[in-house]
């Protein structure tokens, strides 16, 4: 395996349903090749910021900000 | 992810079922208090997809209506809120489709190139150590949003679904008119497009 397969596939490494052959090619890439460590470090990382930047955290109460006017549309919508 | 519903609000399941049979009878009050309950969560999901309030108005409107019609064919299995997310993220989705289309920015200039030997030209460098997500600060989340909202719309919107979301592969093909294998690829080339946006942010060393 190469750097280009290794980031080709990197999601199948991930996430996907390797077989143990499979999954060693990976493993066996990553012991020798510390560029592909830190892709995979900061592909890694990219998820958990997108998800910290994006979602709203788990103990955050649900959100109480809709605007009245928007509320009366959709009644008045639904009533028309 | 459930949050506890303020006061006054639906409590439980069993006010759930009550409400949604309400609403198959016609009751208006129960459609206002679906609204009222729900709204605002609706709301986040379509400013979240769309990046646009009066846009994620519309969808918002648009979904109630689309929910109250078919309220008919809601199983009482289901989740109300779940079943709504769905709705609203429909018609998000019918909204981006509607927008004049802008010719997208190719994918490839954010995506790794490779030299001799299949290394990378750009050679990856380890990023520093991130704080747990709740303890992200604003500027943080301020410049990855603004980094999602760089991507091509064809990628950002599958990142949006399956990583926030958190709708299937499977039914985000659905959603999409598209494939599970191109669903995968487009997810895959979104956090590989939005790395490279980030990395120079989060190498290590940099601030």
């Amino acid at each position: 395996m190469n750097c280009r397969e290794f980031t080709e596939f990197l999601h199948e490494y991930l996430f996907g349903d390797l077989s143990a052959d499979e999954r060693s090619e990976f493993d066996k890439h990553l012991a020798e090749c510390p560029w592909c460590v830190a892709y995979l470090d900061s592909y890694r990382k990219t998820i958990q910021l997108e998800q910290a930047a994006l979602l709203p955290p788990a103990e955050a109460p649900p959100p109480a900000d809709a605007p009245e006017e928007l509320i009366q549309a959709i009644l008045r919508a639904r009533a028309s | 992810m459930e949050h506890a519903p303020p006061s006054g609000q639906l409590s439980a399941r069993d006010d759930e079922v009550a409400l949604v049979a309400r609403m198959k009878s016609g009751d208006a009050a129960a459609f206002e208090s679906c609204v009222r309950t729900y709204c605002g969560r609706l709301l986040l999901v379509a400013r979240r997809m769309l990046n646009h309030e009066e846009d994620a108005n519309d969808a918002v409107q648009d979904a109630f209506l689309s929910a109250f019609k078919g309220i008919g064919r809601f199983k009482e299995e289901s989740q109300l809120g779940t079943w709504l997310h769905r709705i609203v993220v429909n018609a998000a989705l019918g909204r981006l489709r509607h927008r004049q289309r802008h010719p997208e920015k190719p994918i490839e200039d954010l995506l790794p190139h490779f030299g001799e030997g299949e290394h990378q030209l750009d050679p990856p460098v380890l990023w520093k150590a991130l704080p747990e997500a709740s303890a992200q600060d604003r500027e943080t989340r301020e410049l990855v949003q603004r980094c999602v909202q760089q991507l091509p719309e064809t990628y950002r919107i599958v990142l949006m679904l399956r990583d926030i979301e958190g709708i299937t592969t499977e039914a985000t093909a659905d959603l999409l008119g598209t494939s599970v294998a191109v669903v995968k690829t487009r997810l895959h080339r979104a956090r590989q497009a939005l790395r490279s946006l980030l990395d120079p942010h989060f190498r290590r060393g940099n601030v």
